[in-house]
């Protein structure tokens, strides 16, 4: 007798939805493992629902990171640049 | 031994990423640049103690957080403690889905992600705890790792963990008001 090696997550149980649910933000995070990730990439391949939650939430995500980027100012930029110099000539005339 | 010399062209690529960590921290322009400035000095005068080969941009933010920490944190009467409520998984997307269920907007789920402007978005980031922020912040913003933001904020992973899926709730929660707004503006037109 054969044992069919089946994939532990069967894309078409629902407990498989809230596993890949669960995992979701540690699977966009790229934190889980292996075995982990290959096991949800194989639900999204066979459950529209969850691709679709998946792109929403990845979208979001980047949506978050791209609009909290912030430029230091100029002149702070400035100022730091002098200050460092200030100490690595007190540091090097000082050895 | 890191080389002195070094310093300016290697620790200024991450200035544009530390102050914006800073000004979600310290949501006030004038310390986030004080803060800032701090930052980098403590870091040029640390800066013989930074292993080579190791990550600096992990390194300039844990000396980023100790100072936030020892010198604005200290400026409030008491920490925040606050906790926030727990709205389970998917807050957002569920909102938006009810929205266009109810036939109060359609199509919610394109328009929702380009309907917040920038000063929402911080903000309701900036209007989560602290210790939820900061772990959002780290991750869903600098891209650092779990082990990483650990090191960062000196906390175990665990930690770290539920930080992370509180906050991520507590901002979706946020985020899910402004859709909100919208769709009744929208459905008064």
């Amino acid at each position: 007798m054969t044992e069919q090696k089946m994939p532990s997550m069967d894309p078409f149980d629902r407990s498989a939805c809230e596993e890949t649910i669960h995992e979701l933000y540690h699977f966009l995070a790229g934190e889980l493992t292996d075995a982990k990730r290959k096991e949800i990439e194989f639900h999204l391949d066979h459950c529209g629902p969850c691709v679709d939650i998946v792109s929403f939430e990845s979208d979001l995500r980047r949506v978050i990171a791209d609009r909290c980027r912030e430029q230091v100012p100029k002149g702070l930029r400035d100022k730091i640049a002098q200050l460092i110099d200030h100490e690595l000539d007190a540091s090097e005339s000082g050895a | 031994m890191a080389d002195p010399k070094r310093f300016s062209e290697d620790a200024m690529v991450h200035a544009d990423s530390l102050y914006a960590a800073a000004l979600r921290m310290t949501r006030n322009r004038s310390d986030a640049e004080d803060l800032l400035q701090e930052t980098y000095l403590k870091a040029f005068r640390a800066y013989d103690r930074f292993q080579e080969g190791t990550y600096l941009k992990a390194w300039l933010y844990r000396i980023l957080t100790n100072t936030y920490i020892n010198s604005y944190r200290a400026k409030k009467r008491r920490p925040e403690e606050t906790d926030v409520e727990d709205v389970g998984e998917l807050y957002l997307y569920r909102q938006i889905n009810a929205l266009e269920r109810s036939g109060m907007a359609r199509s919610a789920e394109d328009v929702a992600l380009d309907l917040f402007t920038d000063d929402q978005i911080k903000e309701a980031l900036e209007s989560l705890p602290e210790n939820y922020r900061y772990a959002v912040l780290l991750a869903d913003v600098e891209g650092f790792s779990y082990k990483e933001i650990a090191e960062i904020t000196d906390v175990p992973i665990g930690t770290v963990m539920s930080r992370l899926s509180r906050g991520r709730a507590a901002l979706q929660k946020s985020l899910a008001g402004y859709v909100q707004e919208w769709a009744l503006v929208k459905a008064e037109k």
